[in-house]
């Protein structure tokens, strides 16, 4: 009951996306390694990983927009002023994307040295899947302390 | 890492002096949200100075009045 007050009521549209979003990358990455680590295809690199990581990229941005459409419109019901974005959402979510876009860099660095070393595509495009899934729940994870905590004051 | 801000205010006591205004009545006079204005009074959010000056026109008063701000030296010159 009281997850569906924090998520109907008293949270403000742009902390309920930051949730929704961290969630599905967290649960994306999840199905992700199931599937690729139930397959039964021979070794680790032979797998068809790319099918699975289109696939799972894919449904998570479909379950984003659709989860985060349903959940304004539940929101709106209660309150009317439910989209309203202002300044304190704008610097949380900037906040939240300079943490997130450190592990887009990292991912890409590390995939760079992979290249380097001549690794099996494999490990380049995990690795820089990984960077996704890490900047999107950490991004999300800042937006969410942001908002529960207050943002930091250098 | 998150520093509290050092900022004070004084909106709750502001908003029963003025017909005991709701939350979410500033909130939309501001237009921000009300978890925006929550955030603000428990001093977890600090405003821009033109949001500020907007909530101190809501009550009439001067910035003073709502927001305070401790000096961090003895004997500071105004």
């Amino acid at each position: 009951m009281s997850i569906i007050f924090y998520m109907g009521v008293d949270v403000s549209a742009q902390e309920k996306n930051a949730w929704i979003l961290g969630v599905i990358a967290v649960l994306g990455y999840a199905v992700y390694l199931g599937l690729l680590l139930s397959s039964d295809a021979g070794a680790l690199t032979e797998r068809p990983y790319a099918p699975i990581m289109l696939w799972t990229i894919g449904s998570g941005i479909l379950a984003g927009i659709v989860i985060n459409i349903l959940v304004g419109i539940i929101a709106g019901m209660f309150r009317r002023d439910a989209r309203r974005v202002d300044q304190r959402d704008r610097q949380i979510a900037r906040f939240g994307d300079q943490v997130g876009q450190s592990f887009v860099v990292l991912g890409a660095v590390s995939a760079l040295v992979l290249a380097m070393l001549k690794a099996d595509s494999f490990w380049i495009a995990n690795v820089i899947y990984l960077g996704f899934v890490l900047s999107a729940v950490l991004g999300s994870v800042s937006k969410v302390l942001g908002y529960r905590r207050g943002l930091p004051e250098w | 890492m998150v520093k509290p801000t050092r900022v004070s205010n004084r909106i709750r006591a502001l908003r029963a002096t003025h017909g005991e205004m709701t939350q979410a009545e500033l909130a939309d006079r501001i237009g921000v949200t009300r978890q925006t204005v929550i955030a603000i009074e428990q001093g977890r959010y600090s405003p821009t100075l033109e949001l500020a000056f907007q909530i101190a026109r809501v009550f009439g008063v001067g910035l003073d009045a709502v927001f305070q701000y401790p000096d961090t030296h003895e004997g500071a010159s105004r």
